[in-house]
């Protein structure tokens, strides 16, 4: 075999660089860590577990949604004997004040940008 | 058995007619039985509607608060640009408002003078026939309703709509409504969507009556619902004369104007 050395070097690294994907999260580091949210204080309930609010809370806006806009539903959910308007400015909000602490963090971790607020108004934050 | 081509024809149309005109034909068949049934269900629904007192408006002149009040409501931009304008409730020329109903020797007061605009809530209404993503719908209640999650800014209804009540947002209002004067409780609109009056469904659900409505001092708008025999609506139609847009379309207006 002829130059054995640089076609394995080379086979090696195109391996490598085609496979980054895959192990370069396991490389540990900054900027891997899931990010920490500021979570709202003298506040524990939310209107669903807090598992499933994070797995599933953009069913549950879309589910409201469609119930509010579509149907004309707007019965409040009651959870614990506590009634929530179905709204996400007028609900959500409420607790989690700060949107570029809470919902921005994980959304710019994860690489994915909802088009909620190009609509739906958040006072500007003190900074 | 042995089957000609006639034969064979004849029994495909029939099964196909069966499978797949199945349903469709039946309505065409029994169509009374269907109405019958949904007789009793048509004639208990709401329809809202909205009469405008066209002489007590004028009698205020200048007065702006059923517009002012909309707008606060409903986050509605001021952009200067007339070719930009976003209106959900505005004032109009009678005789651009009603180009049918104007001659030369009009009442001045009337015919010289404007009126209120808004969407007219059709009972067929054409823009809602036309959207493709059905982004615009009639309620149960009459209203025409928008759906700014699903619009994709094809301004169909725009050109479908004969009053000229839907605008186009050529770009983010927010730039236009001033921080203070945003009211959060009201989504803004973004850049290419259409909008319009919603009829404040926001304030029906809850049990409430348009925003302009209740701004008016004058009382020269009246809301109700124009099915219930004893409504407010009703009474006042049998006193008063009143017209509406663009009748000979047959879009079914329900915004009526007294004379």
């Amino acid at each position: 075999m002829y130059n054995a050395r640089l076609i394995i070097a080379g086979i090696v690294l195109f391996l490598v660089l085609v496979t980054y994907p895959l192990w370069i999260g396991l490389v540990p580091g900054e900027g891997k860590k899931p990010p920490k949210l500021e979570l709202p204080v003298g506040q524990k309930e939310c209107v669903m577990p807090v598992e499933y609010m994070k797995e599933n809370h953009m069913k549950l806006l879309v589910q409201w949604r469609d119930e509010v806009v579509r149907e004309g539903d707007r019965t409040p959910v009651t959870v614990k004997g506590v009634k929530y308007e179905k709204s996400l400015s007028g609900t959500c909000f409420k607790c989690h004040v700060k949107k570029t602490t809470f919902c921005d963090r994980c959304h710019d971790y994860l690489s994915v940008s909802p088009p909620c607020w190009e609509c739906h108004y958040t006072p500007r934050e003190k900074k | 058995m042995s089957l000609n081509r006639k034969d064979f024809l004849k029994k495909a149309f029939k099964t196909g007619l069966l499978l797949f005109g199945g349903s469709s034909l039946f309505e065409v068949v029994a169509a009374g039985e269907l109405v019958k049934q949904k007789g009793p269900e048509a004639a208990r629904s709401i329809q809202w509607a909205m009469l405008v007192d066209i002489p007590r408006c004028l009698e205020a002149g200048e007065c702006v608060d059923c517009i002012a009040a909309c707008d606060r409501t409903h986050n509605v931009p001021h952009i200067a640009n007339k070719k930009h304008e976003i209106k959900w409730i505005w004032k109009e020329k009678y005789e651009n408002s009603f180009p049918e109903q104007t001659y030369e020797y009009i009442r001045e007061d009337i015919g010289k003078g404007e009126v209120m605009m808004l969407c007219n809530h059709c009972g067929d209404p054409p823009c809602v026939r036309v959207c493709p993503t059905h982004a615009t719908w009639r309620r149960k209640d009459g209203i025409v309703m928008m759906d700014m999650h699903r619009c994709i800014g094809c301004r169909y209804c725009m050109a479908a709509c004969p009053y000229g009540s839907r605008s186009f947002n050529w770009s983010d209002p927010r730039k236009f409504i001033p921080e203070k004067a945003i009211n959060p409780g009201y989504p803004t609109r973004t850049k290419g969507v259409v909008e319009k009056c919603s009829f404040c469904n926001e304030r029906i659900d809850i049990g409430l009556i348009p925003a302009c409505v209740e701004a008016c001092r004058e009382k020269a708008l009246v809301f109700g619902d124009i099915n219930d025999p004893g409504s407010n609506v009703r009474k006042l139609l049998q006193k008063r004369f009143a017209i509406r847009r663009k009748p000979s379309l047959g879009t079914e207006p329900h915004v009526y104007y007294m004379i």
